[in-house]
């Protein structure tokens, strides 16, 4: 085969039939992907052939937004030093990929310009090498500061260390792996159940996105189709997520920059989304809604009737505290111009989710690759241009309104039919991608099934593995005091990057 | 100015009256397990075929670690006997990791600190969270303690950002290779006496990451644990009342 295999998000495609090249064929076409309306969405390796054969298959999978498909295609590595030329010269957004695939397989992508470790922090090195190459700026005026991977607050770790120049961050060094659990190969075989609660922990403030995606891996190579009701309530559940981290988030912003009102108004208003999350589920982080083959929990008149009821007194209690972050000319002044990114460095980083839409860009999976509900509520996609924080708030406060507006009548007409599907017939040697928008951005799944049918390899991957690096890039230039404001407006996930 | 102002006057006083009563979780909530091995059926393996973290043994009748448990309600859908029940019991924080085994008896909740670590610490408790390799589920839920709805700070209890400012750790996640020795030199920075509590399954009991190989399976095998607090994540109520009954404040 020479040319792309074309399938979409949810499509089972054969195994046997897929694009094959050459290495040095492959780096070539998927770097030609970026001129011909493509973003990079998954790059990873496979070991193929029996065990310690020294045989990879490398995978990209491409999305072409406009075209609501995928493009995929393989190259065939192997021997005692296998190496493909580097992809990320040419597209910078095949970075952490290509650096993981160096990390797990030993596969070199020749001419990469940033071979770092991924997930190996210092203290962790793979033996023999010689501590963490951190970069560094030399002069008499140049400062360094670490921190982490301990932080102040209650939240995950990693080390972040600033290149300063006087007052002025010139580079700004990200340091993950800490919370790597080798999460990934739990992914495969043992069991559909235990698959979906791993998938729901991969990063667990976004449980419901990469349950979701997972799913739609792996329901195209089981059969098992949700039917319309599930997909209907998997909607509600991730409008709800979204719903809870946006509000949260942008509380927290208040809170980084002294304007304490919205900060505590909106926090206690996130709990408010995570109890109706608990109202259908029991579990506040949404846990067991999402199960191969639809949903765990239904949501029955009753139940439809008091979340909505709930949901519209919160509506304008959430848009009131909203309208207030945003009118205070104070709190405009210190997220105006802070940490912005421009469009092209958005293209060139493959950014996505809110970051990517805050740079004008127009791309959300809902739409683009749209699953389940999604192919019938359209979402307008939220956009700002700035790049900056003011413009990762807006087009955050933005999301909050539709996904409230979807949800208020959404949940006035969830269609009729059974939770879950159980029957289905699967797809030997086989292989799918699934892709949903969390509330962070794209999440990929890619599931493979053997000879017998049964998902043999999973490989997922979380939005911040792409927007980690333009949270780097948007701290040059700025103070280190504005860190934390920046770094909020993000909000990464490290154990999502660290799998 | 008059914008906060009305926007604060709207949203009122929010701090719920707990522990003077007990807030309504939803009916649906997932509480603390209850097994009874009386309703076993002999040779009856369903439950722990099933359980997704080996948290259940059924030889001489059924046994639930509550430390390993995720909370997902497979055993209690596969038990044909209703041997394996959840309640909507908040309450499940206890002293020793054995105590966590559900076997049939009543669980023993904590009881907290003693004698002189209650009266160095019990008034003020200052924390420091390490997470290790947790999925920012229950960092995330400790967090809410903090909002005004919960307001910890209002029991002496308060999260600080400096190990030399604290008095023990609140360690979440399974402790992956990388962090081990930053929780463990974070436990150093702390001036004696300390105390370390463990919140949710990763920590208590390693949940869907005991066995991966990276972890160390639990952070009692780490640190000396004093309180246990499991779920995954535990409800903040289920944290809260843990909390509470280590500085022997009284809850319902």
């Amino acid at each position: 085969m020479n040319d792309w295999t074309i399938a979409r998000s949810g499509e089972a495609v054969e195994r046997g039939a897929m694009a094959t090249w050459a290495p040095s064929e492959f780096s070539t076409k998927v770097a030609a992907m970026r001129h011909a309306g493509g973003r990079l969405s998954q790059l990873f390796a496979r070991p193929v052939g029996a065990v310690g054969e020294k045989r990879w298959r490398i995978y990209a999978v491409v999305a072409m937004d406009a075209e609501s498909s995928l493009r995929i295609g393989a190259a065939e590595v192997g021997g005692d030093h296998p190496s493909y030329p580097s992809i990320t010269p040419a597209w910078p957004a095949a970075q952490a990929f290509e650096r993981e695939i160096f990390e797990l397989h030993g596969i070199e992508p020749v001419g990469h310009p940033w071979l770092k470790p991924l997930r190996r922090p210092p203290g962790t090195e793979a033996p023999g090498t010689a501590g963490y190459p951190f970069y560094a700026l030399s002069g008499e005026q140049v400062h360094e500061v670490a921190v982490g991977p301990v932080h102040a607050g209650i939240i995950e770790p990693g080390h972040f260390r600033f290149q300063c120049l006087g007052e002025i961050v010139q580079h700004l060094e990200i340091v993950l792996g800490y919370q790597h659990r080798t999460a990934e190969p739990m992914l495969a075989g043992r069991g559909a159940e235990r698959r979906a609660m791993i998938a729901e922990t991969i990063a667990g403030d976004a449980s419901v996105g990469h349950a979701t995606a997972c799913a739609l891996a792996v329901e195209a190579l089981t059969g098992r189709s949700p039917s319309p009701r599930a997909q209907h309530i998997r909607g509600v559940a991730l409008e709800l997520e979204r719903l809870a981290n946006h509000t949260g988030d942008l509380g927290a912003m208040g809170m980084d920059i002294g304007f304490l009102p919205t900060s505590a108004f909106l926090g206690r208003i996130r709990g408010e989304y995570l109890n109706l999350t608990c109202e259908i589920c029991g579990n506040r982080f949404g846990r067991g809604i999402v199960r191969p083959g639809g949903t765990r929990w239904d949501i029955d008149a009753e139940l439809a009737g008091r979340l909505r009821e709930k949901l519209s007194g919160l509506r304008d209690e959430t848009l009131r505290v909203l309208d207030l972050l945003f009118s205070q000319p104070s709190v405009l002044a210190r997220f105006e111009g802070i940490g912005a990114l421009s469009g092209s460095m958005a293209d060139d980083l493959g950014l996505v989710g809110p970051v990517a839409r805050a740079c004008g860009r127009d791309r959300d999976v809902r739409r683009d690759h749209p699953h389940g509900v999604y192919r019938f509520a359209h979402l307008p996609v939220a956009l700002e241009r700035g790049g900056d924080v003011y413009s990762r708030a807006a087009v955050r406060w933005l999301e909050v309104q539709r996904s409230l507006e979807f949800l208020l009548e959404g949940l006035g007409r969830i269609p009729d039919g059974a939770a879950l599907t159980t029957a289905g017939e699967s797809r030997p040697n086989a292989m799918a991608v699934g892709l949903a928008e969390t509330w962070r951005g794209e999440a990929t799944y890619v599931a493979f099934t053997d000879a017998a049918g049964e998902i043999d390899f999973v490989k997922a991957k979380d939005p911040s593995m792409h927007n980690w690096f333009g949270l780097a890039q948007a701290l040059r230039g700025m103070e280190i005091s504005d860190f934390p404001l920046c770094n909020k407006s993000f909000n990464l996930s490290y154990c999502g990057h660290d799998l | 100015m008059f914008k906060i102002l009305r926007t604060r006057l709207s949203q009122g006083h929010r701090t719920i009256d707990y522990p003077l009563s007990l807030p309504v979780l939803p009916q649906r909530y997932r509480g603390r397990l209850a097994v009874d091995p009386a309703k076993c059926q002999a040779g009856c393996t369903a439950c722990k075929d099933v359980c997704p973290t080996g948290a259940i043994d059924v030889a001489g009748g059924v046994k639930l670690d509550l430390g390993r448990c995720v909370f997902c309600g497979d055993c209690v859908a596969a038990c044909p006997s209703g041997a394996v029940a959840f309640t909507s019991d908040h309450r499940m924080a206890t002293d020793r990791r054995g105590d966590l085994v559900l076997s049939g008896e009543e669980l023993k909740l904590a009881d907290g600190m003693g004698g002189e670590l209650r009266k160095k610490l019990g008034r003020s408790l200052k924390l420091r969270q390490v997470s290790a390799g947790g999925c920012n589920a229950c960092e995330l839920d400790i967090n809410v303690l903090n909002t005004v709805g919960w307001d910890l700070s209002r029991f002496g209890i308060q999260f600080v950002a400096s190990p030399r400012h604290a008095d023990g750790i609140v360690v979440t996640g399974p402790v992956t290779g990388a962090m081990r020795q930053a929780l463990l030199d974070t436990f150093d920075a702390i001036p004696a006496p300390k105390i370390v509590i463990a919140v949710g399954a990763c920590a208590t009991g390693g949940g869907l990451y005991r066995d991966t190989g990276s972890t160390a399976a639990e952070a009692s095998k780490v640190l000396p644990i004093d309180l246990f607090i499991p779920g995954c994540p535990p409800h903040p109520l289920t944290i809260l009342d843990g909390l509470l009954r280590f500085i022997g404040t009284q809850v319902p």
